[in-house]
C-alpha cells in the first residue's frame, strides 16, 4: 500500500517563496495552452489575446483599471482579515450591501445634489459593507459560529435583497418595467481619473490608497502586529493583552468597509444605477487576488491587475477566438490552483511511504 | 567499510553513529557525533540546551536527515528515512511533550499511532496486557483529557512498547513526575533493560542519571565531550563535563525587608469554575508574597496550575478586584496589560504559542509583552513600531541571559527550548518588575541554563521584588524558595517555610494528602 503524506519542510526556500506567484503564472500558461490545444485553438493566439491584446489599447487599459479597482480594494481588506486568521468569504455580499447603502441617497432622494452627495454616498457604502460584515463578527464572538459559513450565506441574502429592491420598491417608475433603479445624477457619479482618454474612475485611486494604507498598517504599526500575532498564535496574543473579540471585529469591519467602498464605487463609477447583477463575482475573485498577492497589500495591487487582465483577456478571447466563457473561467481556476499548489509545495513536501517495502527492508 | 561493519557488530552494538553532522544555517547542531549504545543498557545522553541532543535523537528517529555521517543499526549502515521507518526498524520514542489527543480514549490514541489494522478494542486489550507486564497500569477506555501527566506518559510508553522496539528513546521522562511516580518508572525501565532492550535516556537530572544509567555520552555545543560511567562520577563532575566549567551553585541569602511593606503579590480567596471538560476548578486560593521573597507552588502538572496562572496574569478576569492585589493595587478585574503596567511581569509555562509566537521574530516577541508598559520606548507616532529600539533591547537581553542563536533575529521557533526560555525570562527581568509570576521556569532546560535562570530570579528577589514560582521541579523550589505551598486538585495548601519543608512532606502533599494527615505543623 502506498500512502501519500504531506510533511512540513524544515526550512522552506526563501527564493522560491518569492518566486512562487511567477511559477504559478508559468504553470497556468502551460496548462492553459494545453487546454486551448484540446479545444482546437491556437494556444499562442489565445495567450496573446489573453495577456497582450488588452494592453495594446488605451481604452482597454481603462477597462483594466475599472476591473482591477474592486478586486484590489476587496482583496486588501481580505488580506487584513486572513492575516488575523479570520476567514471572511462573504466579501461579495458586503460589496452588494455597500452598493445598496450608497445608492440609497440618489435613489430615494433624487433631488438631492451638490458636492456633499458623493462623499456621503461613499461613506454610506463603507457603512453598508461594515454592517454586513459585523453580522458574522458578532455571531463568531458571541456564539462561536464559523465565519466562513455565516459570511458566505450572507452573500446569497445580499443578492436576493438587491434583486428584490431593484424589481420592487426601488425600481425606476419610468424604466419600462426594467429591473433597475433611476440613473444617478451627475453629482452622484464617481468622476473619471482622466476624462479625455477613457472611463476609468476614482475607484482605482481608492484601491491604491487602500493598499498603501493597509501595507503601512500591517507592516509598520502595533495594530498590524496585533493582527498578525492574533492570527498566528491567539493564546500568545491574549497573553500580550490583546482581545480576540476586538481582533475579529476589527478585521471583519475593515474588510467589510473596503468591500462596501468597492461596491458603491462600482455602481457610482462604472454602472451609474443599481441592477440585479452588479458584480461578475469580484468578491470571490478577490480571494484569489489576496492569495496571489501573498496577503501582502502591495503584492495584491500586482495580483489584482493580473486577474483583471485575465478577465479582459477572457472576454477578448471569447470575441476573437470564440472560446466559451466557461473555458475562460477554467483558466482562472488554473491560476488559483497553481498558486495554492506552489505555496503548499514550498512549505510541505509530498512523501510516498510504501509500507510493505519498509517492512521488508528490516 | 565491510570489515568495520563486521567489527562493530562483533563488538555487539545495537546502534552506532559515526561522525553524524547536522547544520542549521550558521549553527552546527551536531558536529561529527559518535554514539554507541549496547543492547541491554540504559545509556544517558547528557548536555545543555542547544548541545544538540534533540537534533541527534531526531536523526536517529528519522525525523531529521543528517548532512554527513552514518547510522549503523546492528552493525549495518542504515538510512533512517522517516519516523515510521525507524519504528519498523525497532526504535521507539517517548517525547517530552506528549502527542496525545485529549478528546480520545487511551486505546484510540494508541490505535491512531500504530500501523495495525486491528480494531480499537483488540488494540486496547493488547495494550492493557503489555501495560500489566511492565507494571504500567493504564485504563484503555479512559479519556486522555481526564488523565494525569504520569498516566499520559504511561500511555506513550505502552504505545511505544506495542511496536516491540529494541531501542527506546526517552526525552526527559521524569520532568513531569512526582518522586514516587519516577521511582515506578525506573522499575519499568530496569525490567525493559533486563529483557535485553536498550534505552537512550535524555535527562538533566544528574542524580537520576547516576542512579539508573549504565553509561553516558555527554554533548557540549554539538560535540561529544566525553563518555563515562555515570555511577563512577559525582553530580558535580558530570555537570562540569556538560557545561565545561564548574556550575556555580545558586546563591541565596536571607533578606531584611520591612514587614510593614505591602505584599508584592496577594491572592485572596481566588476561585474559578471549570472552563471546559478538561480544566480544573480552583477553590479558594489565598497566598501572600512579600517583597524580596520567593514563594514556590509545587504540584504535579494538571492540578490547576495553568488555570491559576491565567487568573493571576489577567488572561482570565475575576469578578472582584480585591481577589488579586499587586503591590497594594487591586487588579482582579483588570487585564494583563493593566497588571503589567502596575509593575508585574509574567512568564507562562508554554514557551511556543503562549509566552512567544513561534513564527514571529525575537524582537517581535519582545514587543509581545512590552508594548503596553514600554509604549514610549517602542512606539512612535501613528502607532509605528520602533524596530531599532527593539533591536537594542533584544541584544541586551541576549547578552545578559547568554541566548545562543544562529542569526541575529531568528523566529522564536528556531531557538532551542532553553535558549528561548532564557530570552523570555530575560524579556521580563529587563523591565525590573516589582513582582514576577513564573510558571515552570526551567521546564526542559538544562543544568547550565537552569542555574542561570534561577540565579536571575534570586537576584531579582534580592533587589526587593516578590516572586511567585510555580514549578514541578522540587529540587528547584527547595533551591530558590523562601516558602513552598502545594497545589493539588485546584486547592493550595498552607505555605511551609523552607526551613521546615522536606521532600517527603511536599511529595505527599503533591500526591493529595492533607497537611494534617501527614502530621506536619501548619505554618501560622
Amino acid at each position: 500500500m502506498i500512502r501519500v503524506e504531506l510533511t512540513k519542510r524544515a526550512s522552506p526556500s526563501r527564493a522560491l517563496s518569492i518566486l512562487s506567484p511567477l511559477i504559478a503564472l508559468g504553470l497556468t500558461i502551460i496548462a492553459g495552452s494545453i487546454m486551448f490545444m484540446i479545444l482546437g485553438k491556437n494556444p499562442i493566439a489565445a495567450l496573446y489575446s489573453y495577456f497582450i491584446e488588452p494592453l495594446t489599447e488605451i481604452w482597454s487599459l481603462h477597462e483594466l483599471a475599472i476591473k482591477a479597482a474592486p478586486l484590489i480594494l476587496i482583496a486588501v481588506g481580505l488580506a487584513v482579515c486572513y492575516r488575523a486568521n479570520v476567514w471572511n468569504i462573504g466579501a461579495e455580499g458586503q460589496f452588494t450591501l455597500g452598493a445598496i447603502f450608497g445608492s440609497a441617497l440618489p435613489v430615494l432622494a433624487p433631488g438631492f445634489a451638490g458636492p456633499l452627495l458623493l462623499p456621503m454616498m461613499l461613506l454610506m457604502g463603507i457603512a453598508g459593507g461594515m454592517v454586513w460584515a459585523a453580522i458574522p463578527a458578532f455571531l463568531k464572538v458571541r456564539f462561536g459560529t464559523n465565519e466562513i459559513l455565516t459570511s458566505l450565506m450572507l452573500v446569497y441574502i445580499a443578492g436576493l435583497l438587491l434583486d428584490w429592491l431593484v424589481r420592487g420598491p426601488w425600481r425606476n417608475p419610468e424604466g419600462f418595467n426594467f429591473p433597475e433603479t433611476v440613473k444617478f445624477s451627475t453629482d452622484a457619479i464617481l468622476p473619471a481619473i482622466w476624462f479625455a482618454s477613457g472611463r476609468a474612475h476614482w475607484g482605482f485611486a481608492f484601491a491604491i490608497i487602500a493598499a498603501l494604507a493597509a501595507w503601512f498598517l500591517l507592516d509598520k504599526t502595533l495594530k498590524g502586529f496585533e493582527l498578525r500575532l492574533m492570527g498566528q498564535a491567539p493564546r500568545a496574543g491574549r497573553f500580550a493583552g490583546f482581545s480576540t473579540a476586538k481582533t475579529v471585529f476589527f478585521a471583519l469591519l475593515v474588510s467589510g468597509g473596503l468591500a462596501g467602498l468597492a461596491g458603491i464605487s462600482e455602481v457610482s463609477g462604472a454602472i451609474g444605477q443599481l441592477r440585479p447583477v452588479i458584480s461578475p463575482g469580484y468578491g470571490f475573485a478577490a480571494i484569489i487576488v489576496a492569495f496571489l498577492g501573498r496577503l501582502n497589500p502591495l503584492g495584491i495591487v500586482a495580483a489584482g491587475l493580473v486577474l483583471a487582465l485575465s478577465y479582459l483577456g477572457g472576454e477578448a478571447a471569447q470575441i476573437s477566438l470564440g472560446i466559451s466563457d466557461k473555458a475562460a473561467r477554467v483558466f482562472q481556476g488554473f491560476l488559483l490552483f497553481f498558486v495554492l499548489a506552489s505555496d503548499t509545495l514550498i512549505h510541505y513536501k509530498i512523501s510516498f511511504s510504501n509500507l510493505k517495502r519498509a517492512v521488508s527492508h528490516v | 567499510m565491510g570489515t568495520t561493519q563486521k567489527c562493530s557488530w562483533a563488538m555487539n552494538l545495537l546502534i552506532e553513529t559515526r561522525k553524524l553532522t547536522k547544520t542549521f544555517g550558521l549553527l552546527t547542531a551536531c558536529d561529527a557525533v559518535n554514539l554507541a549504545v549496547k543492547p541491554g543498557e540504559i545509556h544517558a545522553l547528557l548536555g545543555e540546551n542547544g548541545a544538540g541532543k534533540s537534533t541527534l535523537v531526531k536523526m536517529l528517529f528519522g525525523s531529521l536527515q543528517p548532512d554527513a555521517g552514518e547510522i549503523f543499526w546492528q552493525g549495518k549502515s542504515t538510512i533512517m528515512a522517516s519516523p515510521s521507518f525507524a519504528k519498523q526498524t525497532g526504535i521507539g520514542m517517548v517525547f517530552q511533550h506528549f502527542s496525545l489527543f485529549d478528546a480520545l480514549s487511551a486505546a484510540e490514541n494508541i490505535a491512531l499511532a500504530i500501523d495495525d489494522k486491528a480494531d480499537v478494542a483488540t488494540i486496547g486489550a493488547k495494550a492493557k496486557a503489555i501495560a500489566e507486564t511492565y507494571g504500567l497500569p493504564i485504563d484503555p477506555s479512559a479519556l486522555v483529557g481526564d488523565l494525569s501527566v504520569g498516566e499520559r506518559q504511561r500511555i506513550e510508553i505502552v504505545r511505544c512498547l506495542l511496536q516491540n522496539p529494541k531501542l527506546i528513546i526517552l526525552d526527559e521522562p521524569t520532568s513531569v513526575l512526582t518522586p514516587q511516580e519516577a521511582d515506578k518508572l525506573f522499575e519499568t525501565l530496569f525490567r525493559l533493560r533486563d529483557e535485553g532492550r536498550s534505552i537512550l535516556y535524555i535527562s538533566h537530572r544528574l542524580d537520576e542519571v547516576r542512579r539508573i544509567c549504565d553509561s553516558a555520552t555527554i554533548l557540549r555545543h554539538g560535540k561529544v565531550v566525553g563518555h563515562c560511567n555515570p555511577r563512577e562520577e559525582t553530580p558535580a563532575s558530570l555537570a562540569r563535563l556538560m557545561v565545561g566549567e564548574a556550575v556555580t551553585a545558586v546563591h541565596r541569602e536571607t533578606k531584611g525587608f520591612s514587614a510593614k511593606q505591602n505584599s508584592a503579590i496577594e491572592v485572596k480567596n481566588l476561585s474559578r469554575a471549570k472552563t471546559g471538560p478538561f480544566s480544573v476548578e480552583l477553590n479558594n486560593i489565598s497566598l501572600k508574597v512579600k517583597p524580596g521573597h520567593i514563594f514556590g507552588i509545587a504540584g504535579v502538572a494538571g492540578n490547576g496550575q495553568s488555570e491559576f496562572f491565567e487568573a493571576i496574569s489577567g488572561e482570565a478576569l475575576q469578578g472582584n478586584p480585591e481577589t488579586i492585589v499587586f503591590n497594594g493595587k487591586s487588579l482582579g478585574m483588570s487585564g494583563v496589560s493593566a497588571r503589567r503596567k502596575a509593575g508585574v511581569a509574567f512568564v507562562p509555562e508554554e514557551r511556543l504559542g503562549h509566552g512567544a509566537a513561534p513564527g514571529l521574530s525575537l524582537t517581535e516577541n519582545l514587543l509581545l509583552s512590552r508594548h503596553a508598559t514600554d509604549a514610549k520606548a517602542y512606539l512612535k507616532r501613528l502607532g509605528r513600531i520602533a524596530r531599532d529600539k527593539l533591536n537594542l533591547t533584544s541584544a541586551r537581553i541576549t547578552q545578559t541571559m547568554d541566548v545562543r542563536k544562529g542569526v541575529i533575529d531568528p523566529a522564536a521557533s528556531a531557538l532551542s527550548g532553553g535558549n528561548l526560555q532564557k530570552f523570555i525570562v530575560g524579556r521580563e527581568l529587563d523591565r525590573q518588575p516589582v513582582a514576577l509570576v513564573v510558571n515552570q521556569p526551567t521546564w526542559g532546560v538544562d543544568a547550565g541554563a537552569a542555574a542561570r535562570i534561577r540565579q536571575a530570579l534570586i537576584d531579582l528577589a534580592k533587589s526587593g521584588s516578590g516572586i511567585l514560582v510555580i514549578s514541578q521541579d522540587l529540587q528547584e523550589l527547595f533551591e530558590i524558595c523562601d516558602e513552598i505551598a502545594v497545589m493539588h486538585a485546584g486547592s493550595l495548601s498552607a505555605p511551609i517555610p523552607i526551613a521546615s519543608a522536606t521532600y517527603e512532606t511536599i511529595g505527599l502533599l503533591m500526591g493529595g494528602a492533607g497537611l494534617e494527615t501527614i502530621g506536619h505543623e501548619v505554618a501560622a
